[in-house]
C-alpha cells in the first residue's frame, strides 16, 4: 500500500521511534531524577495504556531515583490493580510491596474514589449537619457519582490535596479514561463554570430571596421560562434542585478559585505533562490535540510516549520477498510452518510501516517534542516485574533496543 | 459460535432478530464502525435500516464519505443488496425541544428555554435526564410507522462505551431518583419498557485484549442484572490463524527458506523464528481470552483486521462477514 510507505526520514522497516522519526529522544530519567519535578501527569486518550505507563514511572522514581513517590491511579485494570495492592477502593495510598526500596525510594499507590473524594470536598467546608442534608438530595448523587465532568475534577482535587500534604517527592498520576484527552484540562473548569453560572443564580434568587417560590422574582421572559420549566421538571424536582442550589452555594464558596489553583500548579515547572498514544490514529491525533493545547496554555510537555510499537526482527526481509517465498512454497506443498513464518513477517513489515506512517503525523506536526517508544508486550503486564521492564524500556535503555540500535549502527 | 442451528441455515433475520440493536464496546474497540457495517448487513433488498450516533462524535459521517450529519435523519447509502441506510446525530438539547413541541406546544417557550441555557442546565445537573431524550428519540425511531408500515426496518444505535452503557441505558433508575412524577418520569418509563423487551438486543464488540474483554464481562453482568437483552458478542480485528500452534524451528525456517531460493543470514533466521515465537504467545493470549468470551454464553462473531483502514468497500466487506 503506497500511502504506508510513506514514512518518515528512517529508513523502511525500522520501528516507529525517535530514530526513525526524526524526534529528540525523550529522557525520562533526567525528568523523574529532577527534584524540582514533583507531578508528572500521564495523559492520552482511552485505551493507550495510560495506567500501566504511570505505574511503570512511579516505579522507576521508587526503585532508581530513590525518591518517595505516589501513583494515583483512576481505572486500573482488575489485575494490575492487585498487583500494585489496590484490592478496595478506598482512597488512601498504600505502599507498593516488592518495590526494591535501597535507594531509599519508596512506591505508594492509590486508586481515585470519585464520590468519597467529592463527599470529602462537602465535609471539609460544611458543618456535619449540612453536609448530611447535601448527601441526602438526589442531586447531588446523581452529579457526584455521573456528572461527566466531576470524575476529571475529582482527579484534580486529590492532585491538590496529595500535593498540599507534602508527604511525597514525586506524585504520577494518571488521567481519567475520558473520549478526549483535552477533557482532564478542560472538566474542572467547566464544573466550576457552571457551578457558578447564571442558570445556578437564576434558581439560587428566589432561594435567597426566602424560599417561597422558585420563580417569585422572574420577568415576563422568564414567566414564560418558569412556566416550561414547571411543565417539564415538574414541581419535586424543582424543590430538590433548589435545594441543592442553596446548599451548594454555601459550600462552594470558592469553588473557582480551587480549581483555578490547581491549575496554575499544573502550569508551573513543578509539573511535567506526558503524552501517551498507541499508534493508532485516532489516539495519535488526539496526542496532537492536546500537545497543540499544552503548547497555547504554556504548559510544560515533556514528551510523547508511544506505546505498543512492533519491531521487526529479521529485519533484512521485505515484506515482499517473504510473501513471495512463502506462496512458493505453497505451491510446492513445501514447510508450511516455514511458510508460515514468512507470513507473520510479512504481516508484522505492514504494521511496523503502518505505525511509522501514523506517528509520522505527530512528529510532522510537534518537531520538537521528544519521543520515546515502547514496544508492544505479546502478553499484557500484570506484575512489579512487568512494570520494571517497562520502565526500562521508557528510559531507552531496554536491552533489545539497546542491541537494535547497534545493528543499525553498522 | 455458539448457535444451535448452523449459520448458513439462518436468515438475516434469524441471525439479528432484534429491531433495536444497540451496539457497544469499549472505546477503542471499533464500535461505531461495526455499527456502520452492521446497518448495512441488515438493509437487505427493499429494507430500510436507521443508524443512530448519541454522543455528538460525529463518528458515522465519515464512515460513509460524507460532511458531518445534521439532526435529521438521512440516507447515507444505499446497499449492494438493494437497501437503504439513513443516519442521524441526535443531540439532546434538539431532541429536548423537539419533544417539547410534540407534547407542549411551547416552541417559544422551548427556545427561551434554550437561550437562558436551561436544557444545558438540566441536562448536566442531572446525566440521566440526557439519556432518556437520547433513548427517547431512538425509541421513536424504531417504534415509527407511515402509512401503516414501520420506516425502519431495523434500528442501529452506536451507543456509549460499555463503562457508561449500564448508566446509560438503565433510565428509569437514573430518572426515578429525580423526578418522581411527570412527563420525565412517563417518558423513561416508556423508554424502559422497549429496552426490555425482546425488541431490543446489545451487542458488545470487543478486541482479543485484555481490558476489552474484561469490560465486555462486566457490561454483560450489568446489562443481564438489568434485564436488559444481550446479543452478541462482536470480536473485531481477528487475524488468520498461522501456524496452527506449532513451533517454527530454526531448521524447519532455513529449510523453507533455502527451497525458496532466499539467500539469508543466521540473524534473519533467528529474527524469524523469534517473531514466530511472540506470534505464538500472542495467539496463546488470544486463545484463553477467546475461552473467557465463551464463558459469557453468548453468540459471538469474529469480523477480520483489515489492514488498509476502513472504507465503504472495507466497511460492505464486515457488513458480509455479519450477514
Amino acid at each position: 500500500m503506497a500511502a504506508d510507505r510513506a514514512a518518515g526520514p528512517g529508513r523502511d522497516g525500522a520501528p516507529a521511534d525517535a530514530t526513525r522519526l526524526g524526534a529528540p529522544t525523550l529522557d525520562i530519567d533526567a525528568i523523574l531524577a529532577d527534584s524540582g519535578v514533583r507531578i508528572v501527569v500521564c495523559c492520552g486518550s482511552g485505551g493507550v495504556g495510560k495506567t500501566t505507563a504511570a505505574a511503570a514511572l512511579g516505579l522507576r522514581a521508587a526503585e532508581v531515583h530513590g525518591r518517595r513517590t505516589v501513583v494515583l491511579t483512576i481505572d486500573p485494570a482488575r489485575r494490575l490493580a492487585q498487583s500494585l495492592g489496590l484490592t478496595e477502593l478506598d482512597n488512601t495510598p498504600r505502599q507498593v510491596k516488592g518495590v526494591n526500596t535501597s535507594s531509599g525510594g519508596e512506591l505508594h499507590a492509590m486508586m481515585l474514589d470519585m464520590k468519597r473524594t467529592f463527599d470529602e470536598v462537602v465535609l471539609t467546608h460544611t458543618d456535619a449537619a449540612r453536609a448530611e442534608e447535601i448527601f441526602a438530595n438526589p442531586f447531588y448523587q446523581a452529579m457526584s457519582s455521573t456528572f461527566s465532568g466531576t470524575q476529571e475534577y475529582m482527579a484534580m482535587e486529590k492532585l491538590g490535596q496529595l500535593r498540599a500534604r507534602d508527604e511525597w517527592d514525586i506524585i504520577v498520576v494518571d488521567t481519567p479514561p475520558s473520549r478526549s484527552a483535552l477533557d482532564f484540562l478542560d472538566a474542572p473548569q467547566r464544573l466550576s463554570r457552571f457551578l457558578d453560572g447564571r442558570m445556578l443564580r437564576l434558581l439560587l434568587a428566589p432561594a435567597r430571596a426566602g424560599g417561597r417560590s422558585m420563580f417569585n422574582l422572574v420577568s415576563a421572559s422568564l414567566g414564560v421560562f418558569s412556566r416550561a420549566v414547571q411543565k417539564v421538571l415538574g414541581g419535586q424536582l424543582l424543590a430538590d434542585l433548589s435545594g441543592f442550589v442553596a446548599a451548594l452555594d454555601s459550600t462552594f464558596g470558592g469553588f473557582r478559585e480551587r480549581s483555578e489553583r490547581t491549575y496554575k500548579v499544573l502550569q508551573a515547572p513543578e509539573t511535567a505533562f506526558l503524552v501517551l498514544a498507541s499508534p493508532e490514529p485516532d489516539a495519535v491525533r488526539e496526542a496532537s490535540y492536546f500537545a497543540g493545547r499544552l503548547a497555547r496554555d504554556r504548559m510544560p510537555l515533556q514528551g510523547l510516549i508511544l506505546n505498543r510499537t512492533h519491531r521487526v526482527a529479521a529485519d533484512e526481509l521485505t515484506a515482499e520477498d517473504a510473501l513471495t517465498a512463502a506462496k512458493e512454497l505453497d505451491e510446492r506443498g513445501l514447510h508450511p510452518a516455514a511458510a508460515d513464518a514468512l507470513r507473520i513477517h510479512a504481516a508484522l513489515c505492514h504494521q511496523v510501516e503502518r505505525e511509522a506512517a501514523v506517528a509520522t503525523r505527530f512528529t510532522t506536526a510537534h518537531p520538537r517534542v521528544p519521543m520515546v517508544s515502547i514496544a508492544a508486550q505479546p502478553a499484557d503486564v500484570h506484575d512489579v516485574d512487568g512494570l520494571r521492564e517497562i520502565g526500562v524500556a521508557l528510559a531507552g535503555s531496554a536491552p533489545f533496543i539497546a542491541e537494535r540500535r547497534q545493528t543499525e549502527t553498522d | 459460535m455458539v448457535a444451535d442451528v448452523p449459520g448458513y441455515l439462518m436468515s438475516v433475520d434469524d441471525r439479528w432478530p432484534a429491531r433495536l440493536n444497540i451496539v457497544t464496546g469499549k472505546g477503542g474497540t471499533g464500535k461505531t464502525t461495526v455499527a456502520g457495517a452492521l446497518a448495512i448487513a441488515l438493509a437487505g433488498a427493499g429494507r430500510r435500516t436507521l443508524v443512530v450516533e448519541v454522543e455528538g462524535r460525529q463518528g458515522i459521517a465519515p464512515l460513509f464519505n460524507i460532511g458531518s450529519l445534521p439532526y435529521a435523519e438521512r440516507r447515507v447509502a444505499t446497499t449492494p443488496a438493494g437497501g437503504e441506510v439513513h443516519a442521524l446525530a441526535v443531540d439532546a438539547e434538539e431532541a429536548l425541544l423537539e419533544y417539547l413541541d410534540m407534547f407542549y406546544k411551547l416552541g417559544l417557550a422551548g427556545r427561551a428555554l434554550q437561550r437562558f441555557g436551561a436544557i444545558d442546565f438540566a441536562t448536566t445537573i442531572a446525566p440521566g435526564m440526557r439519556d432518556v431524550l437520547l433513548t427517547g428519540k431512538v425509541k421513536e425511531a424504531t417504534s415509527r410507522r407511515r402509512d401503516g408500515r414501520r420506516v425502519y426496518d431495523a434500528v442501529i444505535l452506536d451507543a456509549p462505551p460499555t463503562g457508561r452503557i449500564g448508566r446509560f441505558l438503565n433510565v428509569t433508575a437514573e430518572t426515578a431518583r429525580l423526578a418522581k412524577v411527570g412527563p420525565i418520569k412517563t417518558q423513561s418509563e416508556g423508554v424502559a419498557a422497549i429496552l426490555r423487551s425482546p425488541m431490543t438486543a446489545v451487542h458488545i464488540v470487543t478486541l482479543l485484549e485484555e481490558m476489552p474483554v474484561q469490560e465486555t464481562a462486566d457490561a454483560a453482568a450489568e446489562l443481564a442484572g438489568l434485564g436488559i437483552p444481550i446479543g452478541r458478542i462482536i470480536i473485531n480485528e481477528t487475524r488468520p490463524k498461522l501456524l496452527d500452534g506449532q513451533r517454527a524451528t530454526a531448521a524447519e525456517i532455513k529449510r523453507g527458506l533455502a527451497a525458496a531460493g532466499v539467500r539469508a543470514g543466521k540473524a534473519t533466521v533467528a529474527g524469524l523464528v523469534g517473531e514466530a515465537k511472540d506470534y505464538l504467545v500472542r495467539q496463546d493470549v488470544e486463545a484463553s481470552l477467546r475461552a473467557d468470551l465463551a464463558d459469557l454464553g453468548k453468540p459471538m462473531i469474529e469480523l477480520p483486521f483489515l489492514p488498509g483502514g476502513v472504507d465503504r468497500g472495507a466497511l460492505n466487506t464486515l457488513a458480509d462477514v455479519l450477514r
